[in-house]
């Protein structure tokens, strides 16, 4: 790893008491992070987006997190105040997540929730709040900003909404950014605009970035490091330039299931899950 | 050999947005023909206008020889069938498995409904077990399976695909893709399918044509695609994209 | 029965893959019960109610004295005692045996308006919002109309023009109670009209009729299920103000609304005489109101679909 430790998950447990008894959403996850890029890789249901929201402090009120440690820069998340917690979120830890529709408020336009955000965070003017935000739209690769600025979330495309999402979230220049399927809505082109638009982001400001999604190909394109969840566990954690020699047969399957252009296989192979996987 | 499916410059319209603007291609019996492109170039709203539930306005459509009229009759639906892209929303809420394939077998008054049930839940790997369940005791893939099954189940020869996989894991995607392949196989059915994604479209598709605002780009065969071997900057751009994150500097 | 086979039956209800229709139907609806009765006040409400019925039902049994014939000699206006439970009307009626058999007039008419309304609402909803179009517009104007105006007053002068009585009451209620079901079924199926699994029985060949009859109305039955049994209680209240006005039961018939009418000439010295139909009416509409809200929580097609 690069540097300093930016994250120290050890340990993480989710759950949830439902009617029918106990789930376990995230059984004893632990991994690390410096300012890299890591994905965290599985199939729906995983517990990779319940990892996520335990670290950003987004859990269910219903569901119990525990740990043996989960440090941000050495601050111990589970034993500060919530107002703390709040503060902590807002401006060094960022989450993006699946569907910018859910996330921007519906009745302000996108320019005003971003100064909102930075202005709650951070004693600006009105008037540098407004340049910053507009410096933000312009390095998400927005071409004209200020028309953005004042639209509303329905009246841009998906892809739009997806990148003013992520304005909002990095204005106030936080150093852990957690993606929640950031693209998984959008079309493969757009999909790699966001991405290139991410890296940039993540190379020039030194964020870490957690990238969640069940897309192994794509995280491995993509991430520095990659975590394979399977029924709330981490099955495998592989530098993902070495995923072609990965040992775990659940992550083989998940590269190999998918048919690729070019690599006829008929019938395409299927994963044989192992109740030992989940154990 | 005829056409299944031959469209002639087919023109939809939803109030005043053009959602199809002009597209013709023809599907042979018994072969697997693909759509790809970015949402909202029109690739559902095609196979809406074949089986009826889309408006339109020009072109014309002609299904195993006979041309469409604005309705379509009981016969047609035992010719073309269709499944849709989320296996959460084409299954009735307060219906069993049995009840939604009893449904088709009622409207079209087959007898031998007990024994049709069965062999549709086989064939599509549910088996017995999974007749008397409610949608919300299946999982995404079941459930894609059951769609399947009750698409099956009038025997039709032409089967319509609105992304049956974009909603499933891929280890989930690649069981029902394998099932597709084999229902096409064992009935000799003609597929037209529709994906996002261009490895399934290769993968499943002997021909397919790119989509962009309701328009073709071009048609192509799966090994023209394999080889690159492609005429338009945007099927290229499509191409470049499915290979993943590619870092430059 | 040992905890074992209740265990095993508990098991069998609630199976993940059931074996035969009868089991998936019973373990759906044993789950609702469950969701309903984790509520304690909708069991409370449903109590009620069932007395309610128990009462119409052994009317004969549980009445000691006539509910139309009294002993005007000796028994008039006499304060509740051992004898008389409730009291004695002005005519020398026993108020209990008058409540009791005016169980059965108010079941006759909830019964009667749910039967008579919520099918029409039922069924003008989901029409109207399946067919749109002109078919809507018209359906939906005419509901409008009936929506328009107060119930009471509506009811009034759909009384006055029948003539007085009771079942000119029950129509009048019914059909000023139907335009709510309607608005309830339509944006109903204005929601499910357009997804998939409606689109595919429509790709199965199924005519608009049978859609809308086996595919969209068991999908609107819950909400207005819930939405009626939360009516009652202004059905009643409709039903007893019609009888206070003298437009609804007539007399002699035990009716609540008409008794507390004819008791409020006596409110004052011989308070009895309203207060014990004014209490059974409120302890039935609070009945129905816990039993509607209970109904809401097990059959909210919104809260988790099971
Ligand atoms: N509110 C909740 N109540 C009960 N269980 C939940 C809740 N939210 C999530 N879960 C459970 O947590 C597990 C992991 O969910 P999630 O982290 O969202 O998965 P992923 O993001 O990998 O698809 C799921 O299996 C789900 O059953
Ligand atoms: N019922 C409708 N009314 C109005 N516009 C529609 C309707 N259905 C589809 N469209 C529009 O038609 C275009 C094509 O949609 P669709 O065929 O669903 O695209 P695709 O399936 O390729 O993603 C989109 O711009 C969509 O907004
Ligand atoms: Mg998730
Ligand atoms: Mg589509």
């Amino acid at each position: 790893m690069n540097g300093d430790t930016l994250l120290e998950v050890d340990d993480l447990r989710v759950t949830f008491p439902t009617r029918t008894g106990i789930v376990q959403a995230v059984r004893g996850v632990s991994f690390s992070l410096g300012r890299e890029r890591l994905g965290i890789v599985g199939e729906s249901g995983s517990g990779k987006s319940q990892t996520g929201r335990a670290i950003m402090g987004l859990t269910p009120p219903q569901a119990e997190v525990s740990a043996k440690k989960l440090a941000f820069n050495g601050i111990d998340l589970l034993s500060i105040s919530p107002r703390q917690r709040r503060s902590l979120r807002g401006n060094r830890i960022a989450m993006i997540l699946q569907d910018p529709k859910y996330s921007l408020d519906p009745v302000m336009t996108i320019g005003r929730q971003i100064v909102e955000t930075l202005r709650t965070h951070e004693k600006v003017s009105r008037a540098e709040a407004r340049e910053r935000a507009l410096a933000m739209l312009q390095a998400v690769q927005i071409r004209d900003p200020a028309r953005v600025f004042d639209l509303y979330p329905h009246e841009v495309s998906g892809g739009m909404g997806q990148r003013a999402m992520i304005a909002m979230m990095l204005i106030t220049g936080p150093e852990l950014m957690i993606a929640d399927e950031p693209t998984s809505a959008l079309d493969v082109t757009v999909q790699l605009d966001v991405l290139k638009i991410l890296d940039k982001l993540v190379a020039e400001r030194g964020m870490g970035l957690i990238f969640i999604s069940h897309d192994l190909r794509l995280v491995s394109s993509f991430c520095d490091r990659v975590v394979v969840m399977y029924a709330g566990k981490v099955v495998e954690q592989i530098k993902a330039s070495e995923l072609r020699d990965a040992q775990h047969p659940y992550t083989r399957g998940l590269l190999n299931c998918m048919p690729r252009i070019g690599f006829e296989r008929h019938p395409l192979p299927v994963l044989d899950r192992k109740p030992e996987w989940a154990a | 050999m005829t056409a299944a499916v031959a469209i002639e410059g087919l023109e939809v319209v939803f109030d005043r947005f053009r959602a199809l603007k002009g597209v013709s291609l023809e599907v042979r019996e018994g072969e697997s023909y693909g759509l790809v492109g970015e949402s909202g170039s029109g690739k559902s709203t095609l196979l809406r206008a074949i089986t009826g539930l889309a408006p339109v306005a020009s072109g014309t459509i002609i299904v195993n020889g006979k041309t469409l009229g604005k309705t379509r009759d009981k016969a047609f639906y035992r010719d073309v069938q269709m499944v849709f892209q989320d296996p959460y929303g084409s299954l009735h809420p307060r219906q069993t498995v049995d009840r939604l394939l009893q449904e088709p077998l009622a409207i079209h008054g087959i007898a031998d409904g007990e024994k049709r049930i069965e062999r549709a839940l086989d064939e599509v790997g549910l088996g017995k077990g999974f007749r008397f369940r409610y949608a919300h005791q299946l999982s995404g893939g079941q459930r894609q399976r059951v769609a399947i099954a009750r698409a099956l189940i009038l025997e039709p020869s032409i089967l319509l695909l609105d992304e049956p996989t974009s909603a499933l894991d891929a280890s989930v995607q690649a069981e029902v893709l394998n099932l597709l392949e084999e229902v096409r196989r064992r009935h000799k059915l003609t597929f037209l399918m529709v994906s996002h994604d261009l490895a399934i479209i290769t993968h499943m598709c002997e021909r397919l044509m790119v989509m962009q605002n309701g328009e073709a780009v071009e048609t192509l065969t799966a090994s023209q695609l394999i080889g690159h071997r492609v005429s338009e900057d945007y099927t290229r751009n499509l191409l470049r994209a499915s290979e993943g994150f590619v870092r430059t500097a | 029965m040992s905890a074992e086979t209740i265990q095993s039956r508990r098991e069998w209800l609630l199976s993940d893959r059931p074996a035969s229709r009868l089991q998936a139907r019973l373990g759906r609806a044993y789950v609702a019960w469950r969701r309903f009765s984790a509520n304690r006040l909708a069991l409370v409400g449903m109590l009620i109610i069932i007395a309610l019925v128990l009462v119409a039902a052994l009317a004969d049994v549980l009445a000691p004295y006539s509910a139309t014939v009294g002993d005007l000699k000796n028994a008039r206006l006499l304060p509740p005692s051992a004898a008389h439970w409730f009291g004695t009307d002005d005519l020398g009626r026993d108020i209990y045996s008058r409540i009791v058999y005016g169980a059965r007039w108010t079941l006759y008419v909830v019964i009667l308006v749910a039967i008579i309304a919520a099918p029409i609402g039922l069924l003008v909803g989901t029409v109207a919002g399946y067919a749109g179009g002109w078919t809507d517009t018209i359906l939906m104007r005419i509901t409008d109309i009936f929506l328009a105006f107060p119930k009471l007053v509506l009811a009034l002068a759909f009384v006055a023009a029948l003539g007085p009585g009771i079942e000119n009451a029950v129509l009048a209620i019914a059909i000023t109670s139907w335009p709510p079901y309607a608005r309830i079924a339509r944006a109903e199926t204005l929601t499910v009209r357009n997804s998939d699994y409606i689109k595919a029985v429509q790709l199965m060949g199924a005519s608009p009729f049978r859609i809308v009859l086996r595919h969209i109305m068991p999908l609107c039955i819950s909400s207005l299920i819930i939405r009626v049994t939360l009516d009652m209680a202004g059905i009643i209240l409709t039903a007893a103000g019609l009888g206070f006005l003298g437009l609804g039961a007539q007399p002699p018939l035990p009716e609540w609304g008409a008794m507390i009418a004819s008791g409020r000439r006596f409110i004052l010295d011989q308070w009895w005489v309203a207060a014990a139909p004014g209490a059974a009416i409120l302890i039935v509409s609070l009945g129905f109101n816990l039993l509607g809200d209970g109904l809401r929580d097990a059959l909210d097609p919104r809260s988790g679909d099971q």
